[in-house]
């Protein structure tokens, strides 16, 4: 027990150690990072931002990881939270009741990840190709959907979503804490996990072995595609309206990112949701600092890109190495 | 369905007007970009409006983004033989094989809300915004509100390095020249979208000792604006009153703002592209007056005392 959680802890060891450097340095450029207070019932604070901001690269970096262990990719997941929340808010004008908006938002979410896993698992197109697909269309359609204006709601159970609190906390983080922790439980409390990364390193192998492969890649899809939804929910909810062109914009970028800062090989196998979620954290520690630390805009983009170089290469197999080496010397 | 009942109204609109409208019976074509943004929807219905307002018959083409689509629809109204031709062109450059087909076709044309990199002997007029004035009239604006008093603003760019972020800046801080109680304190771009100007605002009221620090915002854009009055007031602070509000473009939902008392400001970047293009066109077309090469539009400041809820309601069927 003991050693699986040291062999865990050594795991996430580079993605924590990043996070905290990142944190510090925050902290010396903005010397009221760390402070925090309760403000309508609620923790209020730059962290509780990076929390509450990084919730959908987070969400997108669930569903992701295990797309990318089966060495598949998902790109239109920024386009389906633009279409689950058109759907939302377009349910919501409407007058539909919560449920029924919530029930249409994620049934939309599952509905894109079957299209995509159908044509991944069925068809053999290749991950990158198929999801290319929704990621151009998906837009398009959600610009139908809202009839290319931005759709704004008033009904206060989908706001309270987007920026609500519960237990203290705001609501995108409770929903990307429980929903993480769910998925990491589901897959590593059953051998679901395996099955994904025996997929992820050799599907004709696994399919041989008696894994039904077309069915777990269809299942990744799905689950790439309700964590879109509940990403989509919450960037809609959060400005009270569907914005089709912007929403979750890039963001597929940021969640592949998220993924591999958190250590997956894009070449599938081997994976871990909750260094993931550490990974889109640190995405979002970056995009917070830059904004708290009052540098012109026109450096925001370099500044992330030095400090994203900066971690990947402190994570690459060769420094790794060279690390492991050098300290086992020392202890020697 | 929204915009067709703003259709059918404007149509009625335009029967009952038709007889004072003294333009004969016009055939013009109109090259719209496409419908990227609500703003681009407004402009389109508007164009068809002024068109029937005046009894012109206006043909409408949609060039998704497209500029060998434009061009395709240029050469197919010269080919019609159209009256007269307003375009929206989608980039600056690259235009002046077509426009001089339709010199050559003794057809004018009338650029909209942008401008070519063309000789202007190519076409008539251009009827465009200018975004310096804009920004300008924004700062003017606060420097009368805060009359002297000392005032910490912040602003919420757009796109880095795109021209209306580059331009709206520069007026402004032309406006706030001389005035030295006004002190821009931050400015960063929240990208022109609601849920980054949400975003960054959040972090200006962390940075600026929980928005205590803070007497105004300006936004480039008024759906910044829209997002970070949510931040203001999730900070616990009352926007357009704490902390003032003022940005471009004069979208409906704005007008919904500052009928809350939300917001205090905004300046018009008007969609009405069309009336000025066809008032200068029938000018030319009676007997011959040449307008100005550039007609700049009127960038008009609203306030909370401008009825914004009735704006709201007036510019809800626009199509934005």
């Amino acid at each position: 027990m003991i050693e699986s959680a040291l062999r865990f802890g050594h795991r996430l060891l580079p993605q924590l150690v990043a996070l905290t450097i990142i944190l510090l340095l925050i902290w010396l450029v903005f010397p009221g990072f760390f402070s925090m207070e309760i403000q309508n019932g609620r923790l209020y604070g730059s962290v509780i931002d990076i929390l509450n901001r990084g919730a959908p690269v987070a969400l997108l970096a669930v569903g992701m990881t295990v797309v990318i262990a089966t060495k598949g990719i998902d790109l239109s997941v920024g386009a389906v939270m633009a279409i689950c929340g058109a759907v939302a808010a377009a349910s919501s004008v409407r007058g539909d009741p919560l449920i029924v908006t919530l029930l249409l938002a994620i049934g939309t979410g599952l509905v894109c990840g079957v299209w995509n896993g159908f044509l991944v698992s069925v068809l053999n197109i290749q991950p990158i190709i198929a999801t290319l697909v929704l990621m151009v269309a998906g837009r398009g359609i959600a610009q139908l959907v809202t009839e290319g204006a931005i759709l704004t709601f008033n009904d206060p159970g989908l706001i309270f979503i987007g920026s609500g609190a519960f237990a203290g906390l705001p609501m995108p983080v409770v929903i990307w804490l429980v929903f993480g922790i769910a998925v990491t439980l589901l897959v590593r409390r059953t051998a679901l996990g395996m099955l994904i990364e025996a997929v992820g390193i050799n599907r004709r192998a696994s399919t041989l072995s008696g894994i039904q492969t077309p069915l777990l890649l269809m299942a990744a899809y799905m689950l790439s595609g309700l964590c879109a939804a509940i990403a989509g929910l919450i960037v809609t909810a959060d400005i009270k309206g569907a914005d089709a062109n912007n929403a979750g914009l890039w963001l597929e970028l940021d969640a592949i990112l998220a993924v591999v800062v958190g250590g997956t090989s894009l070449l599938g196998g081997r994976f871990s949701i909750i260094a993931s979620l550490a990974g889109a954290m640190i995405i979002q520690a970056v995009n917070t600092g830059i904004l708290l630390s009052g540098f012109p805009p026109e450096f925001n983009l370099i500044i992330k890109a030095a400090i994203i170089v900066i971690i990947l290469v402190i994570q690459s197999p060769r420094v790794q190495a060279g690390v492991t080496f050098l300290s086992r010397k020392s202890v020697r | 369905m929204k915009f067709k009942n703003a259709l059918s109204c404007a149509t009625i609109l335009a029967a009952c007007m038709f007889g004072s409208a003294s333009a004969a019976d016009l055939t013009i074509g109109f090259s719209q970009i496409g419908s990227e943004s609500g703003w681009r929807a407004a402009e389109t219905t508007l164009t068809k409006q002024q068109a029937e307002k005046r009894g012109i018959d206006l043909k409408f083409a949609d060039a998704q983004q497209k500029q060998e689509n434009q061009i395709k629809a240029l050469r197919s109204f010269i080919a019609q033989g159209v009256d007269a031709i307003l375009i929206a062109p989608v980039v600056a450059t690259g235009w002046d094989e077509v426009l001089t087909e339709a010199k050559d076709a003794e057809i004018p044309v009338i650029l909209l809300d942008r401008t070519v990199d063309s000789k202007d002997d190519l076409y008539l007029t251009a009827v465009t915004s200018d975004l310096v004035h804009e920004g300008n009239v924004a700062g003017k604006w606060l420097v009368d509100t805060t009359a002297g008093k000392p005032c910490n603003v912040v602003e919420l760019q757009g796109t880095t390095g795109s021209s209306p972020a580059i331009d709206r800046k520069k007026g402004f801080e032309e406006a706030l020249k001389g005035h030295d109680n006004l002190k821009i304190v931050r400015s960063q771009t929240g990208d022109f979208t609601r849920t980054k100007g949400k975003e960054v605002m959040e972090s200006f009221l962390k940075a600026e000792d929980g928005g205590k620090n803070i007497c105004a915002l300006y936004a480039h854009n008024d759906d910044m604006a829209v997002g970070a009055i949510q931040a203001i007031k999730e900070a616990g602070l009352k926007p357009g009153k704490d902390i003032l509000v003022v940005s471009i473009d004069a979208v409906p939902d704005i007008f919904q703002a500052m009928a809350a008392g939300e917001a205090n400001a905004t300046v018009e970047l008007t969609p009405n592209m069309a009336g000025p293009a066809l008032d200068a066109l029938d000018a030319f077309l009676k007997d011959g007056t040449k307008p100005a090469k550039w007609i700049q539009t009127e960038s008009k400041l609203y306030t909370q005392a401008d009825d914004p809820q009735k704006i709201y309601e007036e510019k809800k069927g626009l199509g934005y």
